[in-house]
């Protein structure tokens, strides 16, 4: 992305040789910012990891309980973004191609789990999920108590995560989408058209190809948020291993239990699991950036 | 040339706003009262989660009680959470001046450290524990499930809600009472006892964090057929918060939950704030304090208010830690440490 | 630039000339298709989105608008409030600072380890809060490595961890990503010409910066002032691990939240709820409007800079 930028400026070693100041200032400040506020503390919570004695700290990343909780946050962040993935294309479509009264406030409002707390998402999603609330109520009506106990519950249950993740997601699917639809021409469509495709070898054929870059690094991100996820997904979540107890809570009950550096040893795992994400991202973001041929981020 | 040397200083520049920022994130704290250097007039109680209530009021009364005997305005900020965290806060440097806890490890953890002095449960009456508590069972109304004792929680079908015990004291006593109760019924042993409190485990559906969120699982999410928790938890749902909706069914026989208090040693003395601390911490032997102990459901140690508040406590056979598993820090280091017994019972199903 | 500017201001015009150019409806989907689509989009926004924000306020006003106003008097909701507000204010500015700085030397300039450091300004938004909350404890903790340096005597050398200090600077670290990651692509897509003939003519450096380059990216700047804004008031997993959970002293209003509502005072918990959905409302139309217009800033650069 950033290349596609540069090479429109004439290639500078270190910034001197430019008529542009500030760079020494800015670069100076940014690299103590960052330094200062993510390099250290993050040095400082690996080093922290490693003043345990090693086998210690292995045993409580691959407990039982530390991988049940991976298996239930990739699990339902995965399902999560698939859930946005369909529903995030369907409302991008919506708003980008057709006109319907409402259409503009329906597609601020889909910026809601960005700007709402987290913690108000939460307990908002818990009441409304709870067996006494009013989606809760529902689904404890249609599918019984037994099947509510058995693993139908919305609150406090695998099912009650993955809305909760499914709510904070959706922005992120929906906003990559829209620019790249945006921006698709529909010559290309009309062109399929004359030469007899149907609307859905079209949809296949022409628009997915150029879409799925965005698609997948929307899913990513959705992907990315949700399984670091804390504010909004505790107070839906349960400490009952293995049905509602994702990663982030098992780092804050470790944390409660003031067990810091296995909490730490937890935390530097998601800490990979973030920068892995970054790369996804980026590598996603570089096909991206080859299909539709424009410099986006 | 010009630019060079223009451009080395930004450098420094850039530091100078750096520290200038810092300089006002920090002094940002100091604005709050916090850290008033002599002759505080404020301390901090750290407190574990369910006693909120309590602790607000007794406050509040301490503040008047100080006001009145020693002519001075005095504040007592209160910090409440998991009654481990609390522990673990102050030896990371919560600047508590007190620690009112609901179990003994968790000031002995300061202990160890040396933040509290060694004698810390014989320097006050009572074990240092102004007043006790013990484990119930609180069911919904007209106990549809037939709950009446112990062994009517591991039935299949019946679901629990107790608080994580790796994390709270409630879930640790009920725990060890679940624990004493096999131990005493007829040929009760070890294995026994772990059999059934792994069965007990196993109906458990929601594990909060804390006594608190336990509660509001039960009460508001509407979770579980019924609820372990302190028994000052469950009176103050049936008397105050929910009356006529839920009954506290007592089991055969529970534990005896001891809540110790400490004023801790090296924040006072950093802070200078002894006198004001320890004040605070004797006036809950006082009578105005047991009685505001007594009305938030805590059993308190003074015979006489314990007499007056007869008919509201219940009286079962209550086991003491120190009886049945050989004092708390044994009980810990066996079931709650890292890979103690607690953790082989609490498995993935 | 100004008919570049007529051309793409009006969006839904736009659109409506080009379904009459294709009666035939090559590129849509048949009608009940359309229908169903928007249905599909229209209701799962309203009952997966909307339905939330509904309960909020229906939750807090379930006890009369009288408990609802004092949930919000009472002292402890008020300083949780001030304590939210004077965070926000002490971090806002700081992280614009640093989002242009870091915009002007990345956008602006090429050095090695540039994309490592775009990227190390990102990390934060995928850092789960309770992580970047544990790493602060660490790092300032008493039993941490660095205890020598922070601590003496018993106390704080700077009162950080579980003191108004320590929620600022984990509010810093989970927020200094937005002003950043909004400002570098619109001022890569820019692109420094405008400045270079203003300094060619003559201005000084920091001429250019305020009256050059800041217009150009003026909207991009609120809209990152507004996100990184909205975030810094919401956050709770990072402040609830560096916060001592004091009352009326170290409780923001996410943290006070929990407590109510933890605490079974559902009103009093959806009271606070309320006002910050009322905010994170306010942010969306800000948002919306600020997003607009710096689309148009973009594209208009793009379209001159061709």
């Amino acid at each position: 992305m950033s290349d596609a930028v540069s090479s429109s400026i004439p290639y500078r070693r270190f910034g001197n040789r430019t008529i542009l100041p500030g760079f020494h200032l800015s670069l100076g400040y940014t690299l103590i910012y960052v330094s200062l506020l993510v390099l250290i503390p993050m040095a400082f919570l690996v080093a922290k990891v490693f003043t345990e004695p090693f086998a210690a700290t292995w045993a409580k990343i691959t407990s039982d309980r530390a991988i049940a909780s991976y298996m239930l946050s990739f699990g339902a962040s995965g399902i999560a973004a698939l859930i946005n993935g369909v529903f995030g294309f369907i409302i991008a479509w919506v708003l980008v191609r057709y006109e319907f009264p409402g259409r503009r406030f329906a597609d601020a409002v889909v910026d809601l789990p960005f700007a709402l707390p987290t913690a108000v998402a939460g307990i908002s999603l818990a009441v409304l999920y709870g067996k006494n609330g009013t989606f809760g109520e529902w689904v404890h009506w249609a599918v019984g108590p037994e099947a509510w106990r058995a693993g139908w519950a919305t609150a406090n249950s695998n099912i009650g995560v993955t809305i909760a993740l499914t709510f904070i997601g959706l922005p992120f699917v929906v906003r990559t989408l829209q620019p790249v639809l945006e921006d698709l021409s529909t010559d290309i469509e009309e062109a399929a058209a004359c030469l007899g495709a149907t609307r859905w070898q079209t949809f296949w054929r022409i628009i997915v190809p150029a879409i799925l870059p965005a698609w997948l690094t929307g899913m990513t991100l959705a992907f990315g948020r949700a399984v670091g996820e804390f504010g909004s997904v505790i107070f839906i979540a349960s400490g009952v291993i293995g049905r509602g107890e994702i990663t982030p809570l098992v780092i804050y009950t470790t944390l409660e239990e003031g067990l810091y550096s296995q909490a730490a040893a937890l935390g530097a795992v998601m800490l990979v699991f973030s920068f892995l994400i970054l790369v996804v991202v980026s590598l996603l973001q570089a096909w991206n950036g080859r299909v539709t041929g424009s410099a986006s981020v | 040339m010009k630019f060079r040397a223009l451009s080395l200083s930004p450098l420094r520049r850039a530091v100078a706003v750096i520290a200038a920022g810092l300089i006002a994130v920090s002094s940002a704290s100091v604005v709050t009262p916090a850290c008033a250097a002599e002759e505080p007039d404020q301390i901090l109680n750290a407190s574990f989660d369910v006693a909120r209530e309590l602790y607000g009021d007794f406050s509040t009364a301490f503040s008047k009680h100080y006001k009145a005997t020693a002519g001075k305005d005095v504040k007592v900020n209160l910090s409440f959470g998991g009654s481990s965290k609390q522990a673990k806060s102050i030896l990371e440097g919560m600047q508590a001046d007190v620690a009112t806890m609901n179990q003994e490890t968790d000031i002995a953890t300061l202990a160890d450290k040396d933040y509290v002095a060694k004698n810390w449960r014989t320097r006050l009456p009572d074990n240092a524990a102004p007043m006790t508590s013990t484990i119930a069972i609180l069911v919904r109304k007209g106990n549809p499930k037939g709950i009446k004792d112990w062994a009517d929680l591991v039935k299949p079908g019946v679901e629990l809600v107790i608080p994580n015990p790796k994390t709270s004291g409630n879930g640790r006593y009920t725990y060890l009472a679940a624990w004493a109760y096999t131990l005493r019924s007829p040929g009760g042993d070890e294995a026994k006892a772990q059999a059934f409190v792994t069965t007990l485990f196993n109906n458990v559906v929601v594990l909060d964090i804390g006594g608190r969120g336990a509660t509001t699982s039960f009460i508001t999410k509407g979770q579980g057929d019924a609820l372990l928790s302190f028994e000052n938890e469950l009176l103050l749902i049936t008397k105050k918060t929910n009356p006529g909706q839920y009954e506290i069914v007592y089991p055969s026989v529970s534990i005896l939950a001891e809540l110790p208090v400490s004023v801790v040693d090296t924040v006072v003395d950093a802070r200078g704030s002894r006198k004001l601390a320890t004040a605070y911490v004797e006036y809950l032997w006082s009578p105005e304090g047991q009685r505001i102990a007594a009305s938030h459901y805590y059993r308190p140690r003074n015979k006489e208010i314990a007499e007056e508040n007869k008919e509201l406590f219940a009286s079962i056979p209550l086991v003491s830690v120190d009886d049945v598993f050989g004092g708390w820090p044994k009980a810990f280091k066996t079931h709650f440490g890292d890979g103690g017994l607690f953790d082989q019972v609490y498995k993935k199903k | 630039m100004a008919t570049s500017a007529t051309t793409l201001e009006p969006a839904p015009p736009q659109e409506a000339p080009r379904r009459r150019r294709i009666p035939r409806k090559a590129t849509t989907e048949p009608l009940w298709v359309r229908l169903l689509l928007i249905t599909i989009a229209v209701g799962f926004i309203a009952g997966f989105l909307l339905m939330p924000l509904f309960i909020i306020f229906k939750e807090s006003l379930l006890k009369g608008i009288r408990v609802y106003y004092d949930a919000l008097e009472n002292p402890h909701a008020v300083s949780a409030i001030k304590l939210t507000l004077l965070t926000a204010a002490i971090v806002v500015p700081l992280n614009t600072l640093f989002g242009v700085a870091a915009a002007w030397a990345i956008s602006r300039f090429s050095f090695p380890g540039k994309r490592a450091l775009v990227t190390l300004i990102d990390l934060p938004l995928w850092v789960s809060p309770i992580v970047a909350g544990l790493m602060f404890v660490i790092l300032f903790g008493r039993q941490g490595l660095l205890n020598s340096l922070f601590w003496s005597g018993g106390k704080q050398v700077f009162p950080i961890l579980f003191e108004p200090a320590g929620i600022v600077i984990a509010t810093l670290f989970v927020t200094f990503p937005f002003v950043a990651r909004i400002l570098i692509p619109l001022m890569q897509a820019q692109g420094s010409a405008e400045e270079e003939a203003a300094l060619t003519l003559g201005a000084r450096g920091w001429q250019t910066f305020v009256y050059i380059t800041l217009p150009k990216i003026k909207w991009g700047l609120f809209y990152g002032i507004i996100l990184c804004n909205a975030r810094a008031i919401g956050e709770f997993g990072a402040v609830s691990a560096v916060s001592g959970h004091i009352q009326g002293l170290t409780n923001t209003i996410p943290l006070h939240i929990e407590l109510m509502y933890n605490s079974s005072q559902m009103e009093a918990a959806f009271a606070l709820a309320s006002i910050l959905s009322m905010l994170a409302l306010l942010t969306l139309v800000l948002k919306s409007f600020f997003g607009w217009q710096a689309e148009r800033q973009a594209k208009e650069a793009l379209e001159s800079t061709p």
